[in-house]
C-alpha cells in the first residue's frame, strides 16, 4: 500500500455525489424524455407488424395480434409511388444510395483539402475566404433553388453537347449527378468548417517534419493528415450522411419521377389518394427511409460525440 | 572551410524586423548553440537555416551552396522538433524511414539504414511501437533517429531538451554531447538555457531582439562577455553588477564603488579591462561573477588581484554543492558563490574576497565590455 492509498483510504472517505431525491428526479426527467422521444417510433414499429384491419380497428399501442412482415414487403416493391409506379420504393432507396455515397465521400474529401490548406497553408486572405465559404452554412436553400436550377440546366447543355462530341455526356444532365453536384457544393461550408476547426489544433510541426522528409502537399495530406483524422472524419460523414439523405427539398427540385431520392418517394406513397391509404406499409416505408441514418449513427455514433468534443476544445 | 555560413541576413515579418543582420558561420563538426530569452529570433533563424521561413535578405551557405530558395528537403538538414513531430500514425521504423520513403530508396536499403540508427541510439526493441507507447526520452531518441538516418550535413536541433523532466534532461544532454563527439556531427542547436548552451558547445551565439550580441567560445562568452546582456544571461546565479567610478589615489587608478556610505570602497582596475580607454571620472560597471566573490580563505590562491574587505551576511542559501550568500556591497546586493561547509551566519560580518582576475567593466552608456 503507497502512502497515498494510506491517506485517502479509510472511514474519512465519503461517497461524493447526488442526494437520492436529486438523482429520482434526475433519472425521472430522462426516462420522460426518453419515452417522448420513443413514443412515436414505437407506434410506427408496431402499426408497420399489424395487418391493416388491426390497424384501422384497433388500439395505436395494441400489441400486434396477427403479426405479420407483409407491410414491409409490400412498401419495398409493391406500393404504389405516384401514379402509375407499383414497384414499391426500393428503386428510389437505391437512387439515394446512389445520390448519398458520392456526394457524402467527395464533399468530405474536399473538406478535408480545404481545412488542411486553410490551416497549414495558408495564403493571404484565407480567413476572408473561409469566411464566405461559411455562407453556404447558413444561406436558406430556399434562395438558392432558382439559380441553382439555371445552373444546373446549363450543365445539362454542356452534358448534351458533349454527348454530341464524345458520344458521352459525363454524367452531366442526370438527375443523380444533379443532386450530387448541389449537395456536395452546399455541404462543403460544413465539411470545411469541422476539418478546419480539427486540423487548427494539429500540430504544425508534423508537416515541417514531413516536409523537410521531403513529402509534397499531397504526400502530406495522404499520409500525415488523413491517417490522423478519423474522429473529425466519422463526424462529418455522419452529419453529410444524414443532411444528403433526408433532404427533401432539392430531391424535389431537381430530381422527379423514376430518379426521385427516397424523401421523395415517401412522400408520393404517403400521398397517394387513390385506395384505402395503408398506414401500415407507409410506417414500414417510413422507417426503411430513416434505417441508413440510423444505422449510420449506432455504427459511429460513439465516434461522433468523442469528434464533436474534438473540434470544439479549441479552434 | 565552414560547413554553414550566415552573412548579412535579415527576417522582416511585415515592418517588424526580427532578425537583424546575422553573421555567423560555423566549422564542420561545430556545435553552434542560439541562445537568448524568448522571443529573441533564435528559433526564426534556425527556421530559415532549414528552410521553413524564407529570409528577407542575405544569403546563407551550407557547404559551397547557396540555399536560399532551396526546399527544406533539399538542404542536406535534419531537424529534431521541440515537441518531436513524430507521426503519430505511424510505428517507430516507419517514421525513421518516412524520409527515405520519400526519397525513393527501396526498401531493403531503408530497412538496414533503419537498423543500424536504432542500434545507435539503442531502440532497436521500440522500432515497431507506435509513438503513443513512448516515454519523453524515447520519443526523443526516436526524433534524433529520425533526423540522424538521413547522414545531414548539418543537424538542426529546436530546444529538443524543453519538454523532459529535470534528471532527463540531464541524462539527454549528455546523450547529445556524446552523439555530437561520436559523429562529429554539425550540429545548430536553440535553446533559452544558458546551461545547455554552456555544456553543449563549441561556439555560442546569443541574441537578443533579434540581434547577435556575441560568438563566441562557450569560455570567451562567460568570462569576456561583449556587454552586460551578455554577461547577465549567461551564467546562474547571474553575474553581480556594481556601479563606480574611476578615481586616482596614491598615484594610481582605482576604482570607486559607488555607495551609500561615505567611504566609498576601492579596487583596483580589474587586468582584463583595456585600461588605456579609461579616464579619471569615467562611470563604469563592474561585473563579478558569484564565484569570483568568495571568503577569505578559500579565495583562488593563483589570485592576482585579490581585494578583501568585511561585509554582512544578509541571506543564505544552502544549494548543497555550494553556499549562495548574499551581502551587500555600497548598499548593492552581491551574491556570492561558497564553498558548501563556509562558516557565515546571517547577520554576521565576516571577511570576503573579490577575485579581480575574474572581473570585467562595462561602460555604463554603451553597456559595452571595456
Amino acid at each position: 500500500m503507497s502512502a497515498v492509498d494510506l491517506v485517502t483510504s479509510g472511514a474519512g472517505r465519503r461517497r461524493i455525489g447526488p442526494s437520492l431525491t436529486t438523482r429520482i428526479v434526475i433519472y425521472g426527467l430522462l426516462l420522460l424524455f426518453a419515452v417522448i422521444y420513443l413514443v412515436p417510433l414505437a407506434v410506427m414499429l408496431l402499426t408497420s407488424l399489424k395487418p391493416l384491419d388491426e390497424v384501422t380497428g384497433g388500439n395505436m399501442f395494441a400489441l400486434p395480434r396477427h403479426f405479420t412482415v407483409e407491410p414491409w414487403a409490400r412498401a419495398w416493391d409493391e406500393a404504389r409511388i405516384g401514379v402509375s409506379d407499383t414497384r414499391g420504393i426500393s428503386g428510389y432507396f437505391f437512387n439515394s444510395v446512389k445520390m448519398v455515397v458520392p456526394a457524402v465521400l467527395i464533399s468530405t474529401l474536399l473538406g478535408a483539402l480545404n481545412g488542411y490548406v486553410l490551416t497549414k497553408w495558408t495564403f493571404p486572405g484565407h480567413k476572408l475566404v473561409f469566411g464566405m465559404m461559411l455562407f453556404a452554412c447558413f444561406i436558406p436553400f430556399q434562395s438558392v433553388i432558382i439559380p441553382m436550377a439555371v445552373i444546373l440546366g446549363m450543365l445539362g447543355r454542356l452534358g448534351t453537347n458533349l454527348a454530341d462530341l464524345t458520344g458521352w455526356s459525363f454524367g452531366l444532365g442526370n438527375s443523380t449527378v444533379n443532386l450530387v453536384v448541389v449537395h456536395v457544393i452546399y455541404g462543403l461550408g460544413f465539411t470545411t468548417l469541422f476539418f478546419r476547426n480539427y486540423y487548427a489544433t494539429f500540430p504544425s510541426e508534423l508537416i515541417k517534419a514531413a516536409m523537410m522528409d521531403g513529402a509534397s502537399f499531397f504526400q502530406i495530406f495522404r499520409r500525415i493528415l488523413l491517417p490522423n483524422s478519423t474522429p473529425i472524419f466519422i463526424v462529418t460523414v455522419i452529419y453529410q450522411f444524414t443532411n444528403i439523405w433526408n433532404d427533401f427539398l432539392f430531391g424535389s427540385t431537381f430530381a422527379a419521377g423514376d430518379s426521385a431520392p427516397m424523401t421523395v418517394a415517401l412522400n408520393n406513397l404517403v400521398n397517394t389518394s387513390t385506395g384505402v391509404v395503408e398506414y401500415n406499409t407507409n410506417m414500414a416505408a417510413a422507417i426503411i427511409a430513416a434505417a441508413p441514418t440510423l444505422f449510420v449513427y449506432v455504427i459511429a455514433g460513439r465516434y461522433f460525440v468523442r469528434g464533436l468534443m474534438a473540434g470544439a476544445v479549441k479552434g | 572551410m565552414a560547413t554553414l555560413e550566415i552573412s548579412a541576413l535579415r527576417k522582416r515579418f511585415g515592418t517588424i524586423e526580427v532578425l537583424k543582420d546575422i553573421d555567423i558561420a560555423l566549422e564542420k563538426g561545430g556545435f553552434l548553440v542560439l541562445v537568448g530569452p524568448s522571443g529573441c529570433g533564435k528559433s526564426t533563424l534556425l527556421n530559415t537555416i532549414a528552410g521553413l521561413e524564407p529570409i528577407s535578405s542575405g544569403e546563407i551557405r551550407i557547404g559551397d551552396q547557396v540555399v536560399n530558395h532551396l526546399h527544406p528537403s533539399k538542404r542536406d538538414i535534419a531537424m529534431v522538433f521541440q515537441s518531436y513531430a513524430l507521426y503519430p500514425n505511424m510505428s517507430v521504423a516507419e517514421n525513421i524511414g518516412f524520409g527515405m520513403e520519400m526519397r525513393g530508396v527501396a526498401k531493403p536499403d531503408r530497412e538496414k539504414a533503419i537498423a543500424s540508427v536504432a542500434k545507435t541510439l539503442q531502440i532497436e526493441h521500440l522500432l515497431d511501437r507506435r509513438p503513443s507507447q513512448l516515454s519523453g526520452g524515447q520519443r526523443q531518441r526516436v526524433a534524433m533517429g529520425r533526423a540522424l538516418v538521413r547522414r545531414p550535413s548539418i543537424f538542426l536541433f529546436d530546444e529538443p531538451l524543453s519538454n523532459l523532466d529535470a534528471k532527463l534532461r540531464v541524462d539527454m544532454r549528455l546523450e547529445i554531447k556524446r552523439l555530437h563527439q561520436a559523429t562529429g556531427a554539425t550540429i545548430v542547436y536553440v535553446t533559452h538555457d544558458q546551461m545547455e548552451a554552456m555544456t553543449l558547445a563549441t561556439k555560442i551565439a546569443v541574441l537578443k531582439n533579434g540581434e547577435l550580441q556575441q560568438v563566441g567560445s562557450p569560455d570567451e562568452v562567460y568570462n569576456r562577455p561583449a556587454n552586460i546582456f551578455v554577461a547577465d544571461f549567461m551564467g546562474s546565479p547571474a553575474m553581480n553588477f556594481l556601479r563606480g567610478a574611476i578615481t586616482r589615489t596614491d598615484g594610481k587608478r582605482h576604482i570607486a564603488l559607488a555607495s551609500k556610505d561615505a567611504l566609498p570602497m576601492m579596487i583596483p582596475i580589474p587586468a582584463s579591462a583595456d585600461a588605456t580607454r579609461l579616464n579619471e571620472g569615467d562611470q563604469v560597471i563592474l561585473g563579478i561573477r558569484p564565484e569570483a566573490v568568495n571568503d577569505g580563505e578559500s579565495v583562488d590562491r593563483n589570485a592576482r588581484s585579490v581585494v578583501r574587505f568585511s561585509a554582512n551576511v544578509d541571506i543564505i542559501e544552502p544549494a548543497g554543492s555550494d553556499t549562495f550568500v548574499v551581502l551587500k556591497i555600497g548598499g548593492k546586493e552581491v551574491t556570492a558563490r561558497m564553498r558548501a561547509d563556509a562558516d557565515v551566519r546571517v547577520g554576521q560580518s565576516n571577511t570576503f574576497a573579490l577575485n579581480l582576475d575574474k572581473a570585467v567593466l562595462f561602460d555604463p552608456t554603451t553597456t559595452c565590455r571595456i
